[in-house]
């Protein structure tokens, strides 16, 4: 099989989620963009997992999936707690993690 | 001092002297000291037991009673040395190890000899006359307890100082008798003017400290012992200029306790205290204790012309210095301090003289001793009725109201000066005699302090007890109790009598073994020199009837003066000195240093600090807090990762 | 296996700590009994190690041994010599002085009462533990642990400045302890090529170390040390630290923690590097004496009590350092006993200013007047103190000071002449804070100060007894020290200069 669409595909997707996440201000938005971002690279992992016939890659793809998983949870989580104190989602009204 | 150099001093005469070990009653010598110390602490222990406990009633008691006994111990132990033979009249008692270090090795001794016996006599008769007076003079004083406790101190210290067999002991009494001192100056800690002297008084002596502490290190280094015996047995192998070394540092420390030029300005200021103290330390013994020195060094100074010159040099300045100070003052008490550092020039001068001098040095100190402490305490007892006032222009015609004051300083008075007969006149007349037998200009000089002497003292006998009443209003003279009139009236007596130590030479003889003797012969007779001294005092006793007798005193010092009485009133602008060439620079100093030290040194370390604190607040500006910067720079990271192993691959 | 003497000694207080620590916040008085009665069970198991020493063996004797890291060569390893044995008396002695003077010191404080006594046990454990190690690594890591305590001590209870003090002692002391730590493992690394490297100090003396490693090597303990003794120009923290810290904390700081570095220059400078130490006495008579005259030139020009007195210790540390590396005999015991008295007049001089700043509610000297006139007993003691600090003959500081001094003249004169002035200057910042607090006429705003109360006294007059007591009988002490000061000085194989002078034959029958 032909790996290049595959590839092709999955660096338009994570470069349309790096994009993303670094033009958009809503925290939703940022936080599909990254989700984004994940599949491409899962993408990624299944088409050479496809090409050299082994399951490595499948595992990856699992553990990434884990991950996102854990990641939605969390980061839902503090994106609604913060839009509860201050009415907004937008990243740049929460910048106090500074000095 | 040319004519010096001629006489090469032969150290021999008291290298033959041999300790013999104490037994019998020199063996309990110990309880000269032990007896007012433990006085002293139970009074001053005793201080926190409340104001009104027995001790405050009958400490004071106590205190005499320990000087007393301390006297009776004095008295027994000289008898007994009396006893013994010539050769075996130098004791020894170790008590026990005070430190050993390798060869470093200090022995709590004591070493009563011919010389020692002399000054425990002194120390603890006068010391148990002046106890005797305090009770009087102190009568009201809520603190007298203490004041005992301090006087007792004082004795305990004084004698190890004069008993020590060992260099660093005889430093553990001289810096005990300072602390005494320090504590009775102050004694009205209360007046600023008090504190403040005892502090000076304390300060000056420590400079003076600071040589015979740097002596006892030289001799330490030199020989190896500090022991005094051991070291006059060993100075004789050592080079001239470890000698002169020795002797000057020695000097250094003499002059500090004994107010002598350059050391001088803390004796005037020491007045502050309680007049029994004046008597006591700063004028019978613990002034006198730098001539002690330098006599107990015989050994050394036999060997250096330089020190002993050097000795003669302050001598002489001193006791003209003291002497002009004296003629300046209207404080009877800075009066008579004038005169005691005069006269303990005129002790330095003999003991500079060596073995010709050593034993006239000595005969001075006891008879200064006797007369000195007597005006001392008449001049107290004077104070005593007149509220407290110093200023002798306030005073005048005391002599009816005060008889025995009168009598008994009179007494003193005519020691002083030298008039025939009294104890003063045979001492003094054997220091200017051998003065001008080894030297003529310290003979002069001795001459003509002995005319100034004459001068001041009767100025201080006229204001006092003669002319005008002067009296404030409110004052109301009488004669002292008899608690103190009984120690003016011995004290008086000895100062007549006092001259009787020489007759057939008996002191000289007695203290040989010690100091070494020599005889020098005078160009002309004896006789002819004593004339000329008693001539010179009529002069100077004449001069001052003629100029305060004859003429109204006037109630305030008047300000139109010479500029030598302006000089004299300043104690010739000794502290003036002192302030101009140390204490500001000192001040100036220690301000600098506090500036240098915190912008210099602690600026260094807290400036580095604050530079890594200002660069990390540089760095700290890359933290925005903007999640979109954040992933801005991780991409930017990531891509030129990706760049480089591009580049390094392609390469 | 004989009993564990020093094991005990050294866990007793830190047991004591804990268990302080442990006891309900709401009872701050039994947390005070407590810790007293532990400093005192230490203080009595100290002298049991003192009546177990044998004057006459020498070396180091107690001793106790066990592998700890075995592929590192680190032993927990203690014993005691005369030097060790006399500082950690020190410590056990001055510790109860210091809870029962500081009693009250931390009722008012942000935290708790019972964390200030725990915390102080916890450093009395481990300086005896430093004391005591003859184990380099051991010895490091209690060294550097000691500061712990004392960080919290500093800047848990003391006074407006207490977190810039403590911040900047610590500073101080951990660079300070880095380069020592650096000097640990080259050490280590030189033992290592030299067979089975082992960190005890006996195995360490034996090293063969060359002259260029040994100076550098040497360099990384001596600084360490300069800054715990300190020596100028590493002195700065001091003043801030016992200016901010209660009194009874600047007691331990300088009467007990420092003395950690005088300690050590003995110790590990001399021990270890003899070659070195030699090479480098020079330079460092001449820093001691700059720091006599220059601590005792800032003491006479602070108004702040407390900061005077912390430079009179830069002074007198000064003295102590002189006497270590004048090499002799003399000087070196000297230094060892003026260590153990050193600590006694300072706290007593510490602690009696903390009552009088405590009643007055200031520090500043200028602040008072005329207080001997209400406080009679407070201005005897502290006249005594101070006395004691300017080192009058009679009181025990005396002897320390003149045999240090007597030492050091043996070997440089110059050097002896430059420090003996500090005993004129040590008068003038003594009387004048004397004179400027106790003396003249009673302020009106002084009227509020009182005498001491018993607690107080009995606080100060151990240390004032034990002042006057060694003043005139200190061969007990000397005795203790002088057979440990003398194997040192044979390890750098220097011996005391001769009399210059060959001696009079004495005469037979003469007696000294």
């Amino acid at each position: 099989m032909t790996v290049e669409p595959f590839i092709g595909l999955s660096a338009l997707l994570f470069a349309i989620g790096a994009i993303g996440v670094l033009v958009r201000r809503n925290a939703i938005v940022v936080f599909m963009c990254v989700e984004l971002m994940l599949n491409a690279c899962n993408l990624s992992f299944v088409t050479f997992a496809r090409a050299h016939g082994n399951l490595d890659g499948q595992v990856a793809a699992f553990f990434v999936m884990v991950v996102a998983a854990a990641e939605v949870v969390v980061g839902l989580a503090i994106i609604v707690s913060i839009f509860r104190t201050r009415r907004s989602a937008s990243v740049d009204d929460a910048s106090l993690l500074k000095l | 001092m040319t004519s010096m150099s001629s006489i090469v001093l032969a150290a021999s005469e008291h290298a033959d002297v041999v300790p013999v070990a104490a037994d019998g009653v020199f063996s309990w010598m110990w309880l000269l000291v032990a007896i007012p110390a433990v006085s002293a602490a139970i009074l001053l222990i005793g201080d926190g037991a409340g104001d009104h406990g027995p001790l405050d009633r009958f400490g004071h008691l106590l205190g005499t009673a320990a000087a007393i006994a301390s006297f009776v111990v004095g008295v027994v132990g000289f008898v007994a040395l009396l006893g013994q033979d010539v050769a075996e009249r130098a004791v020894t008692q170790d008590l026990w190890t005070w430190m050993q270090v390798g060869g470093f090795d200090v022995t709590m001794s004591v070493y009563y000899d011919q010389l020692s016996a002399l000054f425990v006599l002194l120390i603890t008769g006068v010391g148990s006359l002046i106890h005797v007076y305090s009770i009087g003079y102190m009568a009201h004083d809520p603190r007298k307890r203490r004041f005992f406790g301090f006087l007792n101190l004082f004795i305990a210290a004084m004698l190890v100082l004069v008993l020590a067999g060992d260099y660093l002991v005889l430093f553990l009494g001289w810096e005990g008798v300072g602390l005494a001192s320090y504590l009775l100056i102050g004694f009205w800690q209360e007046k600023r003017s008090a504190a403040v002297a005892a502090k000076k008084a304390f300060i000056v002596n420590r400079v003076g400290d600071l040589g015979l502490a740097l002596g006892i290190m030289l001799m330490f280094a030199q020989f190896g012992t500090t022991n005094i015996h051991e070291v006059g047995l060993n100075v004789t192998n050592a080079s001239q200029s470890v000698a002169t070394a020795l002797g000057l540092l020695l000097l250094l420390g003499a002059c500090g306790k004994s107010a002598q030029v350059p050391l001088q300005s803390w004796l005037l200021d020491a007045m502050e205290g309680p007049t029994p103290v004046s008597a006591l330390i700063h004028a019978a013994t613990m002034v006198t204790a730098g001539v002690y020195l330098v006599v107990r060094s015989a050994a050394i100074y036999d060997l250096s012309e330089v020190a002993r010159t050097a000795v003669v040099i302050v001598g002489c300045v001193t006791l003209l210095f003291g002497a002009w100070i004296g003629c300046a003052k209207d404080d009877i008490k800075k009066a008579l301090a004038g005169s005691t550092m005069s006269q303990i020039g005129y002790m330095m001068l003999a003991a500079g003289l060596g073995p010709a001098g050593y034993a006239f040095a000595i005969f001075h100190l006891i008879t200064h001793g006797f007369f000195k402490a007597n005006m001392f305490l008449g001049a107290g007892s004077v104070m005593h009725g007149m509220n407290d006032d110093v200023d002798m222009r306030h005073y005048g015609a005391l002599r009816k109201l005060m008889p025995l004051t009168f009598i008994t300083f009179a007494m003193g008075y005519l020691a002083i000066i030298g008039f025939p007969g009294f104890s003063g006149f045979f001492s003094k007349d054997r220091i200017i005699e051998s003065a001008f037998a080894t030297n003529f200009w310290a003979g002069l000089a001795a001459l003509l302090g002995a005319g100034v002497t004459a001068f001041y003292m009767t100025r201080v006998m006229i204001l006092t007890f003669f002319g005008e009443r002067r009296w404030r209003e409110d004052v109301h003279p009488h004669e002292s109790p008899k608690i103190m009139t009984v120690p003016l009236i011995v004290l008086a007596a000895l100062s007549v009598v006092g001259g009787a130590l020489t007759f057939s030479d008996w002191i000289e003889d007695w203290l040989t073994p010690v100091t070494g003797s020599e005889h020098h012969e005078l160009g002309v007779p004896a006789w002819v020199i004593t004339l000329i001294i008693v001539a010179v005092v009529a002069v100077g006793a004449s001069l001052a009837y003629v100029l305060f007798a004859r003429r109204d005193v006037p109630d305030t010092a008047p300000q139109q003066v010479s500029v030598f009485t302006r000089a004299g009133r300043a104690d010739l602008y000794g502290d003036a000195v002192n302030e101009a060439v140390f204490m500001r620079p000192g001040q100036y100093l220690t301000r600098s240093l506090v500036y240098v030290d915190g912008t210099g040194i602690d600026g260094a370390v807290t400036g580095t600090a604050e530079l890594v604190g200002d660069g990390a607040r540089g760095l700290r500006r890359l933290q925005t807090g903007f999640v979109r910067t954040y992933a801005a720079e991780i991409f930017g990271g990531a891509l030129v990762l990706v760049l480089a192993l591009l580049a390094v691959n392609l390469a | 296996m004989s009993f564990p003497w020093l094991t005990v000694l050294m866990v007793v207080p830190l047991v004591g700590a804990v268990l302080v620590a442990a006891l309900p916040r709401s009872r701050p008085e039994l947390a005070k009994w407590t810790a007293l009665g532990v400093s005192l069970v230490s203080l009595g198991i100290s002298l049991a190690v003192l009546a177990q020493f044998d004057l006459d063996s020498g070396g180091f004797q107690l001793s106790e041994q066990h592998e700890w890291i075995e592929p590192l060569g680190v032993h927990y390893a203690l014993g005691v010599d005369g030097i060790g044995l006399t500082l950690i008396l020190m410590t056990t002695i001055l510790v109860p002085i210091v809870i029962v003077a500081g009693w009250n010191d931390a009722d008012g404080a942000r935290w708790s009462v019972k964390t200030f006594f725990a915390l102080m046990l916890a450093l009395e454990g481990l300086v005896i533990g430093v004391f005591a190690a003859t184990d380099v690594f051991l010895f490091y890591v209690l060294f550097e642990a000691a500061l712990v305590p004392a960080y919290f001590l500093i800047g848990g209870y003391g006074g407006a400045r207490r977190s810039y003090a403590a911040l900047k002692f610590l500073m101080f002391s951990l660079a300070g302890g880095l380069l020592m730590l650096a000097s640990v493992i080259g050490m280590w690394v030189i033992s290592s090529s030299q067979g089975d490297p082992s960190f005890l100090l006996a195995d360490m003396k034996d090293l063969s170390v060359g002259t260029v490693e040994g100076r550098w090597l040497f360099l990384g303990f001596f600084i360490a040390f300069a800054v715990k003794a300190p020596m100028v120009p590493l002195h700065t923290w001091l003043p801030d630290a016992a200016s901010a810290a209660t009194p009874g904390t600047s007691v331990l700081l300088v009467s007990v923690l420092d003395k950690l570095g005088t300690f050590g220059m003995i110790r590990f400078c001399l021990g270890l590097f003899p070659e070195a130490s030699e090479w480098a006495s020079p330079v460092v008579i001449t820093l001691a004496v700059i720091s006599i005259l220059y601590g005792a030139l800032l003491a006479i020009g602070q108004d702040h009590m407390m900061r005077l007195i912390a430079f009179t210790s830069v002074s007198h540390f000064g003295f102590i350092v002189l006497g270590i590396f004048a090499l002799t005999s003399q000087s070196a015991s000297g230094s060892t006993f003026y260590m153990f008295n050193h600590g006694l007049s300072t706290a007593a001089l510490f602690l009696i200013a903390g009552f009088l700043i405590q009643r007055r509610g200031s520090a500043r000297i200028s602040d008072f007047g005329g207080v001997q006139k209400i406080a009679p007993i407070m201005a005897g003691l502290f006249l005594i103190a101070g006395l004691a600090s300017l080192s009058l003959p009679g009181l025990s500081t005396f002897v320390g000071e003149f045999l240090v001094l007597a030492g050091t003249f043996t070997r440089s004169t110059t050097a002896a002449v430059f420090a003996t002035l500090g005993i004129v200057l040590a008068a003038l910042y003594i009387l004048l804070m004397y004179q400027r607090t106790m003396t003249g006429p009673l302020r009106e705003d002084n009227r509020g100060v009182t005498d001491m109360v018993p607690r107080e006294i009995v606080a100060i007059a151990p240390a004032v007894v034990l002042l006057i007591g060694l003043g005139l009988f200190p061969q007990p002490i000397l005795d203790l020290v002088n057979p440990a000061v003398s194997e040192t000085l044979e390890h750098v194989q220097v011996g005391d200069p001769e009399p210059k002078t060959p001696s009079f034959p004495i005469a037979e029958g003469s007696s000294k």
